[in-house]
């Protein structure tokens, strides 16, 4: 094929199927090259400043998410963030979302969205030790939401397992406006000390660029620019753009940098993965960091297909390869390594003094652009929201109907939301490396630092509802959530890595739910002292022009110094006095009552107090830290009826509840409560400690029954009923006609 | 007494042995790579799980033409004990050390989970610290676990006394339950739990440490003869 010239790509603008405006491609000509790109170049271009690269849409809003704190290593701008944990150690962590690939190849887009998000973090140097994902799937009734579900989950297994680091924890849940966009958000989480980290940078006239790992094939071309557009019917087409993976060719490549960057460190000076949009993105994201210029040898690159063009082979995301810069003197060190562990490694290019980013193939110069025209030029859009009409409702709070109560508690057990997971989650490697000490299940999952007596909380959180009905309470209560999650575990929050899933921004309304939540998130980040140090964006998530509800994922990190502290949500022994903290009010917009009952969600939410809920926060702490409580769940989706419940079947106990509230308030899902079981020995001391937040509301039964009594009911349910109704809800959902 | 664990390429529960015996019985312990060719001057021999090779063409069907596989072989002629654990009982199986094979889990999905197990076969080197009919609490993490072998190899395991766990409750497909089988000889034991997942309370569990003690004591008890 021979590829159209510069002044046919200006003549059939071409360059708008890849996703340049006229605007931008005017930027390109006048300012930034001064002349027509040639067609490689225009597809770089489009490539660097397609909405996942460079944020153009989004970086205005993301300013407003603070990102730093006495812990704060390394922020956003690098492959991952990192947070000091103290002893010469650091956490480095990231979420990545690949929403796109998994709707069109839901087993690759998941797997090669796991795959993408630990080269993330072993591309700095640290050693991945735990992954977590959130997933939102279309309610489970129809055959190809169930089809996207197994496919997701499978993918994320299949990778997660082979390459070995244990999936720990995370969240699902379904609504119908994922049907046909359903999120995938992978998070990894690495430990590393802080003399290894290494950051992605090409710098030092003279130094060599390396390629490792696999081939480059005709893959996942224009991935990124494809993540940011929209889906339709009429874009079913679009599955060769999603990448394939292949987990022991990762785990070869993990296993090799990480040795390399412990033994070696003075055989490079930086590295980097390629991800979304490959070996420009990656290529040139290590050149601008550095101030340097590159030269790249496009017949070095190893190439799985023939005949392929520059362009091809730029933009390629062939999945599982990697870059380094390395020191010319160690080259013969370096490529003799790789071959050692069964990895192709060859050099492509050096850096240059000059600034310019050039492009060789054949012998003939293909692109000769300047390094800060891909990286900083692209333009920043500030889009004006407005607030979308359904919003201007009265703050009238949803009225449950809890007539039967027995049946509606049983029945919102059943709801995939709440229901039991594990047959999705037993289907993940919970507890390779044997340092899971809380796995799926309980609100955080809790991964010990090997050898020391520290242990890291862990959990992914969106609820997406209150999103939905309140851009600006929902985006805080996201935040919230996961907070109270690590809270319950005994662990201090320390910091957040987010994915920002949204619809088209260049939507008013959309964008308004972008800005709004963005802002109730960086509102409690700001007061609770959490950094946000890493994360991404993932807009133009519709399909038939309908957007996805505003989706805000909070992937939370939470420090213990001492591991053996680490509680669960579940009742331990009969006989134990059960707590309710936090007063719970009437709180049903939003909540899964709601959409089970009427099935839709509206209304307001009513505002937050923060100071309450920090204080609440350092309660809760101290009390785990002192011994005071055997188990701690945060009551959240379903309210106190679920988490009661979900108390209840860890190991199997009833309980006897007396509470001073209305039945419906059972179902209430006011924030940041926490349910907790108290040994009767430490009853007074507990009770001096938490004061007027904390009431007795029952006792921990040595039988099978939940024996419940409010205001105006009572009421008595077996607790195997129940147990089952809420296990057996989503593999009855999955079975295929 | 020195261990020696085998590194394939693929293998990803290498480090956790290795911790398991360096942490757990604090015995001496090496990583041993897939090209070596020499087992000489070690007391056992660990063969790790994970997906060698990808397991692309078939578990542990690539492995099984590693240059350490005949050395592996060497060794248990004459006695060494040898524990193959999940991958590591594929590869086993694959080399005929152990008969039967391993196929797809009966649900056609990988599973991970806390599963019991009951000793059958407290007369190995591997199990000589548990009871007979010791109740264990041990995680399972496999794709293809669903052991199979045909009848009158059952009864052959059965009446040499080679079915040395049971899971019980069937949670893969497995022929007669059965979760780890040894040799004739029993110095060889595939299994597919994972015991170096099962050392400290903290994690769930200790069960699997009497194990590691097991080879460790068995080992001291020759040595002393």
């Amino acid at each position: 094929m021979t590829e159209p010239t510069a002044e046919v790509i200006r003549e059939t603008k071409l360059y708008k199927a890849w996703g340049l405006s006229e605007q931008e491609y005017k930027i390109i000509t006048d300012k930034v090259l001064n002349r027509l790109p040639n067609y490689t170049e225009t597809g770089l271009f489009s490539v660097m400043w397609s909405e996942h690269c460079s944020y153009k849409n989004s970086k205005n809003v993301l300013r407003k998410l603070p990102n730093k704190s006495k812990r704060v290593l390394a922020g956003p701008g690098e492959d991952a963030g990192i947070l000091d944990i103290g002893d010469g150690q650091a956490i480095v962590f990231k979420a990545e979302s690949h929403n796109h690939p998994s709707a069109v190849e839901p087993y690759q887009g998941a797997a090669t969205g796991v795959g993408g998000i630990i080269r993330d973090i072993f591309s700095m140097g640290a050693t991945p030790i735990a992954l977590l994902n959130s997933l939102k799937f279309g309610e489970l009734d129809g055959e190809h939401t169930k089809y996207l579900a197994e496919e997701i989950v499978a993918g994320i297994g299949g990778y997660g397992n082979c390459i070995g680091i244990p999936t720990v924890g995370g969240e699902i849940a379904f609504q119908e406006r994922y049907s046909n966009n359903p999120l995938v958000n992978a998070m990894c989480v690495g430990v590393i000390n802080h003399s290894d980290v290494k950051y992605g940078k090409a710098s030092g006239d003279g130094n060599l660029i390396v390629y490792v790992g696999a081939k480059t094939g005709r893959d996942g071309i224009h991935g990124a620019t494809f993540a940011s557009d929209e889906f339709a019917d009429d874009k079913e087409t679009q599955r060769s753009a999603v990448q394939v993976g292949d987990p022991f060719m990762e785990k070869l490549l993990m296993d090799a940098c990480i040795e390399l960057v412990h033994e070696h460190s003075e055989w490079i000076m930086g590295i980097q993965d390629m991800g979304a949009a490959g070996l420009v993105s990656s290529t040139a994201e290590m050149a601008s960091k550095a101030g340097s210029g590159l030269i790249i040898e496009l017949d070095e690159v190893p190439q799985r297909e023939t005949e392929m063009s520059p362009y091809e082979i730029m933009l390629s995301e062939s999945q599982e390869r990697m870059v380094l810069c390395i020191h010319p003197e160690f080259k013969n060190d370096v490529l003799d390594f790789f071959t050692d562990k069964l990895l192709d490694a060859v050099i492509i290019g050096k850096v240059t003094d000059d600034r310019q980013y050039k492009i060789y193939h054949h012998k003939k110069l293909v692109c000769d652009i300047p390094v800060s025209g891909l990286v900083d030029d692209s333009p920043e859009y500030k889009h004006t929201g407005s607030r979308p009409k359904r919003l201007d409702i009265s703050d009238k709070q949803f009225e449950p109907n809890v007539e039967d109560l027995k049946s509606v508690w049983l029945s919102i057990l059943k709801q995939p939301t709440v229901s039991s997971k594990e047959y999705f989650y037993n289907t993940y490697d919970s507890q390779i490396k044997a340092n899971t000490i809380v796995k799926s299940g309980s609100d955080s999952a809790v991964v010990r630092i090997r050898n020391t007596n520290k242990a890291i909380a862990l959990t992914n959180d969106g609820n997406s509802r209150f999103v939905y009905v309140d851009p600006y309470i929902g985006g805080q209560l996201t935040v919230i959530e996961a907070a109270s999650n690590i809270v319950a575990s005994g662990a201090t929050p320390i910091g957040i890595t987010d994915c920002l899933n949204y619809g088209n921004p260049e939507k008013s309304e959309i964008f308004w739910e972008f800005e709004q939540s963005v802002e109730g998130i960086a509102s409690v980040c700001e007061k609770f002292d959490i950094p946000v140090i890493s994360g991404n964006v993932s807009l133009y998530n519709e399909y038939n022009d309908k957007a996805i509800f505003p989706s805000p994922m909070i992937g939370m990190t939470g420090l213990l110094e001492d591991s053996s502290k680490a509680t669960t949500q579940g009742f331990k022994d009969a006989g134990d006095l059960i707590y309710l903290i936090g007063e719970t009010c009437d709180d049903y917009n939003g909540s899964e009552i709601q959409q089970m009952q009427i099935n839709k969600v509206e209304g307001r939410l009513n505002k937050l107090d923060l100071d309450v809920i920090s204080k609440r926060y350092q309660k809760v702490l101290s009390f785990i830290d002192k011994g005071l409580i055997k188990s701690c769940h945060d009551v959240s989706e379903g309210g106190l009826a679920v988490a009661l419940s979900e108390a209840a079947f860890e190991k199997k106990l009833g309980f006897k509840i007396n509470l001073n509230m209305t039945t419906k308030q059972l179902f209430s899902e006011t924030p940041a409560r926490f349910l907790v079981s108290v040994s009767k020995d430490d009853r007074d001391k507990f009770e001096d400690a938490v004061g007027d937040e904390g009431k007795q509301i029952g006792f921990v039964a040595n039988d099978d029954f939940m024996d419940i009594q409010t205001v105006d009911s009572e009421v008595k349910i077996n607790l195997n009923e129940a147990l089952s109704s809420w296990k057996e809800a989503i593999p009855c959902l999955m079975k295929t006609e | 007494m020195r261990f020696a664990v085998i590194v394939f390429p693929g293998s990803n529960c290498d480090k956790d042995l290795y911790y398991a015996v360096k942490d757990g019985i604090n015995a001496d312990v090496k990583m041993v790579d897939y090209r070596e060719n020499s087992l000489e001057g070690f007391d056992a021999i660990l063969i790790p799980g994970g997906f060698s090779y990808g397991d692309y063409l078939r578990s542990g069907a690539i492995a099984a033409h590693a240059p350490i596989i005949n050395e592996i072989k060497r060794v248990a002629n004459l006695d060494v004990p040898i524990l193959g654990i999940c991958n590591g009982f594929q590869i086993l199986t694959e080399i005929g050390l152990l008969p039967g094979c391993l196929m797809k889990n009966q649900q056609n999905k990988f599973i991970c989970e806390d599963v019991e197990l009951s000793v059958e076969n407290n007369q190995t080197v591997f199990t000589s610290d548990y009871n007979y009919r010791q109740i264990l609490k041990i995680p399972v993490a496999h794709g293809e676990g669903n052991y199979y072998c045909d009848e009158s190899t059952l009864n052959e395991l059965n009446k040499n006394n080679q079915i040395v766990f049971k899971y019980c409750s069937n949670i893969n497909g497995s022929v007669e339950n059965i979760a780890g089988i040894s040799n004739k000889k029993g110095n060889v034991l595939g299994m597919m739990p994972h015991p170096e997942r099962a050392l400290e309370e903290i994690v769930g569990s200790d069960d699997g440490l009497k194990m590691f003690q097991s080879i460790l004591k068995s080992h001291m008890d020759r040595v002393n003869l």
